[in-house]
């Protein structure tokens, strides 16, 4: 069910870790719904110079973690705030539609980590905030899990 | 992917053993017939499924091989147990109580009968995943028609005290099924012992076929029929019955029944010594059910910190098939409706592992599992952002 991209993303993650003198952070997701996802930045030129990540979470949060850095790096902060979780699932040649919801916390996790180097330094943040999703794909995502 | 592989699954489904495989091949090409027709061939398809019949009703112990219905599966026998019995005599109303960790072929016909006009309860195992007697008769009213509790269940491994709890259910006038789809051939099924009036099983548990069940239903009960149609299975579920599937359900019973004892013991072993490895080679590990009765076959793993599809991936790649119950298995946000019903937290219950060992399972296999497990846990806790905060100060 999963694409070769995304297994390869799984199997050996890109940029893991954190950036210890970080210029932005963004911790997105909870420990109830089973995906938390942190990552760090670096930030000149208002460019994303350097992205490291930490996920815990499923396949798909893992590997849309992974691919989110190295599509960011090198980035314009503008142009990474604007990376959807369509773009992320098309890097990834598809994602099952009741996994979009990792792609999700990639995309917003990033947003949070320019946001966050945007406030400390004392301008306004530009990503205007956490991607939604519809509600046909929430009622993918909340369907109950079977064991057979 | 590595070329062998080591199936630690074997509560999803079995490997049909090939002396099921070749006990079922004559009935295919050669004794093909209908065993609703009287002509020859007919008459020999006939005898072939009432010979798997009796030897289906002398392994369950049943009273008359008539209560000895086939069917397509644990599904349908439960599907048709509880809708069968329900509306059974025209019936529109009454109460089912139904355990909060049954299978979905028991949660959904159970909504469905909610949805049309019965009164539906569900008793809640306790934190071991156990139904207690207590809790169902708290629950048993004048009017509960039925009570549906699992002999044992397919995610924990935990038994439940099914004599016990039938007991309680007949002193309130109620009818009892169990759903036995993962305990028959592994736990010692009497009917009439345990006192059920009708028992759900499926022949891929124990290495018989897939799509081949058996439900069994005692004497006398009044029953509308679930599948209607040409009046087979002593109209009470038609359709021209799968005499391969029976002959298949038969063998593989016997041949459960021929080694269940030392079989009990091997897998116990191999139980145990997966369990004792795990926790003591992992921090922050534990077993679900630990200090209760349980199948012999499965562990229900508890890895904090750790997502288990993560897990799961990881294992395949290293050639072996587990389940989880974490959420992201399905893509849900909840974690499985088993794990929340013993009350176990949500943020831990991701890191659920299914282990199920069988027939075929060796000790080498449990060990190179273990050896496996630990590099991956360990790998997979030093990438999460939560790992140190939520639980790097504990120890197990
Ligand atoms: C407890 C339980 N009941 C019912 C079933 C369904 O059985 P089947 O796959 O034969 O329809 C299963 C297996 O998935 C099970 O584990």
């Amino acid at each position: 069910m999963y694409s070769d991209k995304v297994m390869d993303h799984f199997n050996n993650p890109r940029n893991v870790g954190v950036i210890a003198d970080a210029d932005g952070v963004g911790e997105v997701g909870n420990p109830v719904c089973g995906d938390i996802m942190k990552i760090t930045i670096k930030v000149a030129d208002d460019t994303v110079s350097d992205i490291k990540f930490q996920t815990l979470g499923c396949g798909a949060a893992i590997a849309t973690s992974s691919v989110i850095t190295e599509m960011a790096r090198g980035m314009s902060i503008e142009d990474a705030v604007g990376i959807t979780k369509a773009r992320i699932a098309e890097e990834l040649d598809g994602l099952p539609p009741a996994k979009m919801h990792c792609s999700i916390l990639a995309a917003d996790g990033l947003k949070a980590a320019v946001d966050d180097y945007l406030v400390k330094n004392g301008r306004e943040p530009i990503s205007g905030g956490p991607e939604h999703s519809d509600d046909d794909e929430h009622e993918v995502t909340c369907a109950t899990p079977i064991i057979l | 992917m590595s070329d062998t592989r080591i199936y630690l699954d074997n509560a999803a489904t079995t490997k049909t053993d090939p002396r099921v495989v070749a006990a079922m091949e004559p009935f295919f090409t050669e004794t093909y017939g209908n065993p609703n027709s009287l002509h020859t061939e007919g008459r020999a398809a006939h005898s072939a499924l009432e010979n798997a019949r009796e030897r289906v009703r002398a392994s369950l112990n049943a009273e008359r091989p008539d209560e000895v219905l086939f069917t397509s599966g644990g599904t349908e026998s439960d599907n048709a147990a509880l809708i069968g019995l329900m509306t059974a005599g025209g019936r529109t109303s009454g109460h089912l109580i139904v355990s909060a960790f049954e299978h979905h072929a028991i949660l959904e016909p159970a909504e469905w009968l909610a949805k049309h006009g019965f009164d539906v309860s569900l008793v809640k195992p306790d934190t071991d995943g156990v139904v207690s007697v207590a809790a169902l008769e708290k629950l048993l009213r004048d009017d509960t028609v039925l009570v549906s509790i699992m002999h044992g269940n397919n995610e924990l491994g935990t038994v439940q005290p099914i004599a016990e709890l039938a007991a309680a259910a007949h002193g309130r006038g109620a009818l009892f099924h169990s759903d036995a789809a993962q305990t028959l051939g592994k736990l010692d099924i009497d009917v009439q012992a345990l006192g059920v009036d009708a028992m759900s099983f499926s022949g891929h548990k124990f290495y018989g076929p897939k799509g081949v069940g058996v439900l069994y239903l005692k004497k006398g009960l009044r029953f509308a029929p679930y599948l209607m149609g040409g009046g087979q299975e002593f109209r009470k579920r038609s359709g021209t019955q799968n005499v391969p599937g029976a002959q298949g359900f038969a063998t593989a019973l016997e041949l459960m029944d021929a080694d269940r004892v030392s079989e009990t013991i091997r897998l116990t072993a191999l139980r145990d010594r997966l369990e004792a490895a795990a926790v003591a080679r992992l921090e922050n590990v534990y077993v679900n059910g630990a200090n209760v009765s349980r199948m012999p076959h499965i562990t229900s793993l508890i890895v904090k910190g750790v997502e288990g599809e993560a897990m799961l991936l990881h294992l395949d790649a290293k050639g072996i098939a587990v389940s989880t119950g974490s959420a992201c298995s399905s893509g849900s946000l909840t974690a499985s409706h088993v794990l929340l019903a013993i009350d176990c937290p949500q943020e831990i219950a991701h890191g659920s592992l299914r282990l199920s060992m069988g027939r075929f399972t060796t000790e080498a296999e449990i060990d190179y599992f273990v050896d496996s497990l630990v590099p991956i846990v360990e790998r997979l806790r030093s990438m999460s952002p939560v790992y140190d905060k939520m639980f790097g100060a504990q120890s197990a």
